[in-house]
């Protein structure tokens, strides 16, 4: 599976060695071992339950909310295992950013949404913020949209550009890695599509993941794809490889939809 | 399975288009006359003291100063009394309140101690007024050596509005969504951060109506305040003076014969004034849930 990063755009940003994750009693993630390039867009697929999105939050620490989960073996970022314990969680999801499924503008105006993030790494100065806000929605394409509404509620904004004011919150801070966890299942098909040209237009500064259930949005937006089964994983490789040519019979099975 | 919820559908159509039978009418009919039974009677006990009490409000009977006792003259310092010491109780119990129901949602899963917290906030609850007074009595004005001054009186208020304040704070952050702690933390906010930056925010309409409910009743009590804050008629210069506020004053106009007319008339002020703090509070609230409006425009 390593031979993937080699083959990337980018240096491996993000690598999980021997990852297992254990809630409680119950193994959820059985050893992984997995290489997210940089600019690059990885899909994990895979049926309910096989942990893709618990893989997905490891890699930002989000796990360390449930009670009873245990992790052992590595996922290293910036040459760092990040479950070390000298590492900084604030730092951490500063460099690793989250999408979530529905999206979660919180019921301040849409600056403030924007800037809660930079706000809690500490920066206060109102020049600066206005910058990065600018910067921010710029990236997700929704500055020209809302820069004349940044006082007003972001709850009035469709769930497309909600969905897409979450992910200008996530780049704010200037994160390496954004991971996003089924970020399209709220919307209709077209606000999806335009999610999809937004990835692409991040791919080129960053190091992407997405968890999705959607077979189509898989094969069309990334560079590689994961599939995973029962906590482990059964091929990882490029898009189009794993989608016509899978080396794994499970796999053909999962992506022509006969595996359920 | 098609055809038979198809029937189920339209036979329960069929009952919804028959509300003429009437127990559906006598219904109506008795939800109708308590609804009407219950805004008759506010509206009368409003309209009834206000009523009363118009004939003697004036701009004097306002901002005079009273004489004999109140027979004559204004109830300027009930009106700065009453003022300060609400304000002083809302300014103590809210902190503490809200502090509280952070820490219930917040900072502990349910277990032994915050049970214990809880079930002291409820008890508070059901504890009369007259034993606050009492206890308010022994120990902030002999025991501490308040006297009785707005601080002793304010301190015993606070106890009281309490309970409503942990109640209604810890209901409206139960409110806040997971996700939105999620999301924060996401952001790499500490908890303290997520707080008071996301989940505070978000609550602030819930812990607001609390605060002026814990109000409401802090600013008609009488029992507990005449025996904290005294019943002096002179304007209080300091928090360590002696007040005598709105209810006890009427109270005290009232029992002792002073001067129905009077008491009326301040019964008329307190009215009021409530109402204001409700309009105010009302007001501001609806416009910023609609600044803040989650789901739509």
């Amino acid at each position: 599976m390593r031979d993937v990063a080699g083959e990337a755009g980018g240096a491996v940003k993000v690598e999980a060695k021997g990852f297992r994750l254990y809630y409680g009693e119950f193994q959820a993630l059985k050893g992984l071992d997995a290489a997210f390039p940089d600019k690059s867009i990885t899909a994990i697929i895979g049926p309910s339950g096989c942990g893709k999105s618990t893989f997905l939050r490891s890699i930002n620490r989000m796990n360390d909310l449930i009670e009873g989960v245990r992790v052992a073996g590595e996922i290293v970022y910036g040459g760092k295992n990040i479950y070390d314990p000298s590492v900084d969680l604030t730092w951490l999801r500063s460099r690793i950013g989250m999408v979530f499924q529905r999206p979660v503008a919180f019921p301040l105006s849409i600056y403030d949404n924007v800037a809660c993030a930079p706000r809690v790494q500490g920066i206060t100065k109102k020049s600066e913020l206005d910058q990065i806000v600018e910067r921010s929605l710029k990236g997700v394409g929704l500055w020209d949209d809302v820069k004349d509404d940044l006082r007003k509620p972001a709850g009035g904004l469709s769930l497309g550009n909600q969905q897409k004011l979450c992910i200008a919150r996530a780049i704010s801070t200037n994160p390496d890695v954004i991971l996003l966890d089924e970020p399209a299942s709220a919307l209709d098909p077209m606000a999806t599509l335009r999610l999809e040209d937004l990835m692409w237009e991040l791919r080129e500064n960053y190091c992407l993941v997405i968890v999705t259930h959607n077979m189509q949005q898989a094969s069309r937006a990334s560079d590689y794809t994961m599939f995973m089964l029962d906590g482990e994983i059964v091929e990882m490789g490029h898009t189009r490889q794993v989608f016509t040519n899978p080396r794994d019979p499970r796999t053909e099975r999962y992506v022509t939809g006969k595996l359920v | 399975m098609t055809p038979s919820s198809g029937s189920g559908r339209v036979s329960g159509l069929d009952v919804a288009r028959r509300p003429e039978r009437k127990p559906g009418r006598l219904g109506m009919a008795l939800v109708r006359a308590s609804a009407f039974l219950t805004v008759a009677v506010l509206v009368f006990i409003i309209g009834y003291v206000l009523v009363r009490g118009a004939r003697v409000l004036t701009p004097r009977f306002l901002l005079g100063f009273p004489e004999k006792m109140g027979r004559e003259g204004g109830i300027y310092p009930s009106i700065v009394g009453t003022f300060v010491l609400t304000s002083l109780s809302v300014a103590i119990a809210a902190p503490l309140g809200i502090g509280t129901a952070v820490f219930l949602t917040e900072y502990t899963s349910e277990g032994l101690f915050s049970r214990i917290v809880r079930f002291g906030t409820e008890s508070l609850a059901g504890i009369p007024s007259i034993i606050f007074g009492l206890f308010g009595f022994l120990f902030f004005v002999i025991r501490l050596g308040m006297g009785w001054s707005i601080l002793s009186g304010s301190l015993t208020l606070a106890a009281m509005m309490l309970p409503t304040i942990v109640r209604t704070s810890e209901e409206s952050l139960r409110s806040v969504p997971d996700i939105y702690r999620e999301t924060a933390y996401a952001l790499g906010a500490s908890r303290w951060q997520t707080v008071t930056s996301v989940v505070l925010p978000s609550a602030v309409p819930g812990i607001v109506t609390g605060v002026i409910l814990a109000m409401g009743r802090a600013v008609g009590e009488t029992a507990a305040v005449i025996f904290t804050a005294g019943s002096s008629l002179r304007l209080p210069g300091s928090i360590f003076d002696p007040v005598r506020t709105l209810p006890v004053h009427f109270y005290i106009l009232a029992r002792e014969g002073i001067s129905l007319e009077n008491a009326y008339g301040t019964a008329a002020v307190l009215i009021i004034a409530v109402l204001l703090v409700d309009f105010a509070a009302y007001y501001t609230l609806h416009r910023v849930s609609k600044r803040r409006s989650v789901t739509g425009r």
